[in-house]
C-alpha cells in the first residue's frame, strides 16, 4: 500500500517538478496542453463505455450520453451530471444492463 | 492553497467562484459514494481498517485502489496490485506537464498540490482557462475531492455490508459526463477535437487488448492528429457531434 501511495505520489510530483527546471516554448506547451486533452477525452469514452477489459453494457453509455446531449444544450453541470446518473439508473431499474 | 482558501471572499462574487464551488461539490458529494463503495468492498475482502484508510489518504486514486482490493480479494501478490496500480496512474505524469503553473508558481505549492492531481481536478481547472480562477477550481476540487474520498471511504468500510451498490444510482455514469461536461468548451477548438477524437479512438480500440490505464495512455497517440498551431479561429458554432465518442 505505502509503496503504490509513495509511487502515485512520485508520478503526480515528477511532472508538476520537472516543469520548473525547464523554460518550456509554446509549441511544447500547446501540445502538453492537447496531451491532457486527449487523456481526458480517452478517459471519459473508456469510462463511459468499457468495463474490465470488455463493453459495459448500455445503460452507462446512455447515460453518459444523455448527460453530454444536456451539456451540449448548455444544461448546468450539476444537472448533466444529474440526468446522467438518473438515466443509468432508471435503465437498470428496468432491467438494462 | 492560500489563494484558494482566502480569494472566494475577497474576490468578486460575480466572476463564477461560487458556481464552480456548487459543481465541485456536487461530484464530490458522488465521489462520495464511491468512496463508500470502495471502503465496504475493502472491509469485504478482509483488508484491517487502517490499510483501507491509509489507501485513501495516502494513495488517494480511485480506479488504482479497486484494482488493488480486486487483487487482492483474488488471492493475488502485492506486486500485481502495485504494477496494476502504478500503469493505471502513469497518466498522471503528463497531467503534471500541463498543469504545473495552474497548480501553483512555487515549488512548496506544487509538493502539497501534486497529492491532489486527480483527473476531475485537471478538468474541472481547464474548464475554467487559465489564472486565478483556474487555480481556485484546482485546489477547490482536489481538497474537497480528498475530503469527501476520505470520509466515503471511511463511512463505507465501518457499515460494510450496509453500504448500497453506487452502479445502482447511475453514479458509474456521473463521472464520464462530468468529464465530457468539462472538456466540450475546450473541444470547440478544431485541433483539440481532431486530437480527442482520435485519443478516444486509440483508447477504446486498445482497451481489450491491454492492461487497466493503458488504453488511457495509448490515447496520448491522438496528438498526432494535433496538425500546426493557428492563431485561435473560432470553431463553427454549428450542431457538433453529440454524446461520447462512437467508434
Amino acid at each position: 500500500m505505502l509503496v503504490l501511495g509513495v509511487g502515485t505520489y512520485l508520478m503526480r510530483l515528477a511532472g508538476l517538478l520537472l516543469r520548473g527546471r525547464v523554460e518550456v516554448p509554446e509549441k511544447v506547451q500547446r501540445l502538453l496542453d492537447l496531451g491532457a486533452t486527449a487523456l481526458l477525452v480517452a478517459l471519459a469514452a473508456t469510462a463511459a463505455l468499457t468495463e474490465g477489459g470488455g463493453f459495459a453494457g448500455w445503460a452507462r453509455p446512455a447515460g453518459v450520453a444523455v448527460g453530454a446531449a444536456a451539456a451540449l444544450l448548455r444544461v448546468p453541470f450539476v444537472l448533466v451530471v444529474l440526468l446522467a446518473a438518473g438515466t443509468t439508473a432508471g435503465l437498470r431499474l428496468f432491467g438494462v444492463p | 492553497m492560500r489563494s484558494f482558501r482566502r480569494t472566494p471572499a475577497a474576490g468578486s462574487p460575480a466572476d463564477g467562484s461560487r458556481t464552480d464551488l456548487r459543481d465541485v461539490l456536487a461530484l464530490a458529494a458522488a465521489l462520495g459514494v464511491v468512496g463508500a463503495s470502495f471502503g465496504a468492498l475493502a472491509a469485504a475482502a478482509d483488508i484491517p481498517l487502517p490499510i483501507i484508510v491509509g489507501m485513501s489518504t495516502i494513495v488517494f486514486a480511485g480506479g488504482s485502489q479497486f484494482l488493488a482490493v480486486a487483487v487482492v480479494a483474488a488471492g493475488g501478490g502485492a506486486l500485481a496490485a502495485i504494477v496494476g496500480g502504478l500503469l493505471l496512474n502513469a497518466r498522471h505524469i503528463p497531467f503534471g506537464l500541463a498543469m504545473a503553473p495552474v497548480v501553483a508558481d512555487r515549488p512548496l505549492g506544487r509538493v502539497l498540490g501534486a497529492h491532489i492531481l486527480i483527473d476531475e481536478a485537471v478538468a474541472f481547472s481547464r474548464a475554467r482557462g487559465t489564472g486565478l480562477r483556474a487555480r481556485r477550481a484546482f485546489w477547490a476540487c482536489g481538497i474537497s475531492f480528498f475530503v469527501m474520498w476520505n470520509v466515503g471511504t471511511v463511512v463505507g468500510a465501518v457499515a460494510g455490508a450496509a453500504v448500497p451498490d453506487p452502479d445502482s444510482f447511475g453514479i458509474d455514469s456521473a463521472f464520464p459526463a462530468a468529464l465530457l461536461a468539462l472538456l466540450l468548451p475546450g473541444l470547440r477548438a478544431a485541433d483539440a477535437r481532431r486530437v480527442g477524437l482520435g485519443a478516444a479512438a486509440v483508447a477504446l480500440a486498445a482497451t481489450p487488448f491491454l492492461p487497466p490505464g493503458l488504453p488511457v495512455l495509448a490515447g496520448l497517440a491522438g496528438l498526432a492528429l494535433a496538425g500546426r498551431a493557428r492563431p485561435a479561429t473560432p470553431a463553427t458554432p454549428g450542431p457538433p457531434a453529440p454524446g461520447p465518442v462512437t467508434s
